[in-house]
């Protein structure tokens, strides 16, 4: 077994009197998909939050890449996402004023590239992942299945070492739920990306190579595919 | 088939003649289709045969002899391995996984660990069939979406069991 990308160690977080995690812990191998399942108001949510360095824990360590993450500074775990990370949430992963194109390219115009290098990568991954059609558009122009797409195109642009998914597939219908998985796990594997799926659906879950099951805070079942 | 190890988790509690039997399987999870009479009596004697349970008495007092079966050692560990193994994962299978968590309920088992083996159980055979999927033609893909949905139909179920666990426990108590 090589060294985990990513782990979180006992984690504790509460919400004001309500616990969401009650020592939560969990690693990714580098190139795993690893889906978060769990009914409403599990911790499954707030457990992806914490291993992208969104949240905080009360209590707990984050590793990534052997280096601790939850008592950095707010700028040192932002300076992280952007060059490390990649998201889809289930609404509004994409800025709504800015074209396709222009969402994808967001990343890479953050981290220093120019406007037409970076929009050149955005078409090439827009054509991939068979969305290139809506490339001028605006979010409110393209259906929820495009959206989707082109937010899986935008977490994937800058070759980021882990995507985080939340309910990626929550707003969508079967089959458009079936092809933004499809997509999102096969660009993920071809460059050896992580992807931590937060999914409260077994049909989503079964794309990952492991499911990690959490009630009340904590882990209640951990398989590995075999 | 379940229906020797529902008896014999039905007589893990106290020894039951087979009418007793028959009352309670029909109370518990035979509303729909109660079980005949030859088909608990009949399993009895093979349960018998095998050592899962043995005769502790034998009521002539009024009417027809009535025997009363305990469970045995023996019976109690086929009984325990079978609670404990997952059912294969093949749609339509949650009235006998209904069954085990009842009974695990019953003796003070803990029943989530059955739906948590359950669960690993479909998840791992939802996983191949998401495999096979992958590059296929579209028939193929259709007949493993069919398997797909149905086993995503049972681990909805699972979990709306799962939690209420708390509540079943306390109604069958």
């Amino acid at each position: 077994m090589t060294a985990p990308l990513l782990s979180a160690t006992g984690l504790h977080l509460s919400f004001g009197e309500t616990a969401a995690l009650a020592g939560a812990s969990v690693t990714v191998q580098p190139g795993e998909i690893v889906a978060l399942l769990g009914p409403s108001g599990s911790g499954k949510s707030t457990l992806l939050h914490c291993l992208a360095g969104i949240l905080r824990p009360d209590a707990g360590q984050v590793h990534f890449c052997g280096t601790r993450i939850d008592d950095q500074s707010d700028e040192q775990r932002s300076r992280l996402r952007a060059s490390s990370f990649g998201f889809v949430f289930q609404f509004g992963s994409l800025v709504p004023e800015l074209s396709a194109v222009e969402n994808v390219a967001l990343p890479l115009r953050l981290s220093g590239i120019k406007r037409k290098a970076a929009e050149e990568r955005a078409h090439a991954w827009l054509e991939r992942l068979d969305v290139g059609a809506v490339a001028g558009k605006r979010p409110g122009q393209m259906s929820g299945g495009q959206g989707q797409r082109v937010a899986v195109a935008r977490a994937l642009v800058g070759t980021p070492r882990v995507v985080f998914a939340d309910e990626p597939t929550g707003a969508l219908d079967s089959l458009n739920g079936d092809l933004v998985m499809e997509e999102l796990v096969g660009a993920a594997r071809a460059q050896g990306t992580s992807v931590v799926v937060v999914t409260h659906e077994a049909r989503v879950a079964a794309y990952a190579d492991r499911e990690v099951v959490l009630r009340d805070g904590q882990l209640t079942a951990d398989s590995v595919l075999t | 088939m379940s229906f020797p190890q529902t008896l014999l988790g039905l007589l893990e509690p106290a020894p039951r003649h087979g009418y007793d039997l028959k009352r309670e399987y029909d109370a518990r999870f035979g509303q729909q289709r109660p079980v005949k009479p030859g088909q608990v009596y009949g399993t009895l004697s093979r349960l018998l045969r095998d050592g899962a349970v043995s005769v502790v008495g034998v009521d002539r007092a009024d009417g027809p002899d009535r025997t009363t079966y305990a469970l045995t050692a023996d019976g109690v560990t086929h009984l325990e391995r079978w609670l404990a193994e997952p059912e294969d994962a093949t749609p339509y299978l949650q009235s006998t996984v209904y069954t085990k968590v009842v009974l695990a309920l019953l003796s003070g088992r803990p029943a989530d660990r059955i739906l948590d083996s359950q669960r690993t159980a479909h998840l791992a055979v939802m996983r191949e069939l998401t495999q096979r999927k992958r590059g296929a033609a579209l028939s193929t893909t259709l007949a493993c979406d069919f398997s797909l949905f149905h086993l995503e139909a049972d681990l909805r179920w699972l979990e709306h069991t799962a939690a209420r666990l708390t509540r079943l426990a306390q109604e069958l108590s």
